[in-house]
């Protein structure tokens, strides 16, 4: 059971939060396993950065601590604190890659 | 009725503008961006800028929108500094300009040296002309690392109050960090890449209702120009009071906003459509 803080500003209790999301979370984590499936099915390979980072943020959804929003996209970010010397790219690929610029 | 304070309607259509009005757009503001592709020269940001400051109101009000605007080189083409000082050099001359509130969106994309430099020429600008400032902060993973270098850069310019600086594009992970230091922050609603209205909401009931406000940045790729009223339906939808509705889609903004002695969000009768030019 998750010690989360309750969200006091929040007018819903438990039960009304579940009835208004859960049809459209059921649909959100049957995409999570079917995605996950489709990269099993389409063969062979090692995880790249942003797959290692997929499934340690999966890990944080069932590990019953509270802020776990918070906490993924802390888990996708650059944990740096300097400046890189030149931008390679514009985009951003959504996960940290280690190996990207360095400060 | 609601207030969209970054939304890039140079990419939209007229279509987006009757949407927006009938979902109770009022006023918006739209700070510089970048258009997709490096523009070649600064004469290109010279025309983009009269675009900004003459054409788009007009095309706005024709809708009963009041149009606001902001002005910079945005960080996605600050790689090249002269070429971005040159640019800044361009905004003095439009700053007489009715409808421009500050410098913005500034920021940072991918957190580089060169980036950082033009920011802070940016906050240079904005400081010695005490102008509004919005703040772009990075996308996805470069977002919270660009977001604390930011609020260090800002606070190397003591004349700027951070009550007249807001750091746009907050999560769960930065919000907190920016109203702990006294900024305004934005939340924008975007289809994959940033706040889902759901989680804007969850923000508010987390962090509180001071300081905040929503936004669509709807621009040239997936995102929602009327995602604000979207927004304000997932706040009833969970009961919350018309009051705190209204608070953060209409008054917050305005409250910051009118800090440039331009913004106004009054009762604007739709013009007739522009067929001299």
């Amino acid at each position: 059971m998750s010690d989360a803080p309750t969200n006091a500003a929040c007018p819903m209790n438990r039960t009304q939060v579940v009835d208004a999301y859960f049809m459209e979370h059921r649909a959100r984590i049957l995409d999570l396993a079917a995605f996950l499936d489709r990269v099993d099915r389409a063969g062979p390979g090692a995880d790249d950065f942003r797959m290692q980072a997929f499934r340690a943020a999966v890990a944080i959804l069932g590990d019953g601590k509270p802020e776990r929003a918070r906490r993924v996209l802390e888990l996708l970010s650059d944990p740096g604190t300097e400046p890189i010397a030149k931008a390679g790219m514009k985009g951003a690929t959504g996960a940290h890659d280690p190996k990207a610029g360095k400060a | 009725m609601y207030i969209d304070p970054h939304v890039h309607m140079v990419s939209r259509n007229t279509d987006d503008y009757v949407r927006m009005a009938r979902a109770g757009c009022v006023a918006i503001t739209e700070p510089a961006f970048w258009a997709g592709y490096d523009r070649s020269s600064p004469q290109g940001f010279f025309d983009y800028f009269r675009q900004l400051t003459d054409f788009e109101p007009r095309r706005a009000a024709q809708y009963g929108i009041r149009h606001h605007t902001w002005l910079c080189i945005n960080p996605k083409e600050a790689e090249d500094p002269v070429f971005a000082r040159e640019v800044i050099g361009l905004i003095p001359g439009f700053l007489e300009k009715q409808n421009v509130l500050g410098i913005g969106e500034i920021g940072l994309n991918k957190n580089s040296r060169n980036e950082l430099e033009i920011l802070e020429a940016h906050l240079q600008l904005a400081s010695d002309h005490g102008l509004l400032v919005l703040v772009h902060t990075p996308h996805l993973e470069d977002k919270l690392k660009g977001t604390r270098l930011i609020l260090d850069a800002i606070r190397r310019f003591p004349k700027l109050d951070a009550g007249r600086v807001l750091i746009d594009h907050v999560e769960e992970h930065t919000a907190k960090l920016v109203l702990d230091r006294g900024f305004w922050c934005g939340m924008t609603l975007y289809p994959d890449t940033k706040c889902t209205p759901q989680r804007a909401v969850d923000i508010i009931e987390c962090y509180g209702s001071e300081r905040i406000w929503m936004n669509s940045a709807g621009d040239w790729g997936h995102s929602d120009p009327i995602a604000v009223p979207k927004a304000q339906m997932e706040m009833r939808r969970r009961g919350h009071l018309e009051s705190l509705v209204r608070k953060v889609t209409f008054e917050n903004p305005e409250r910051f906003l009118s800090q440039s002695g331009r913004f106004s969000a009054a009762p604007l009768r739709p013009t007739a459509p522009d067929i001299t030019r």
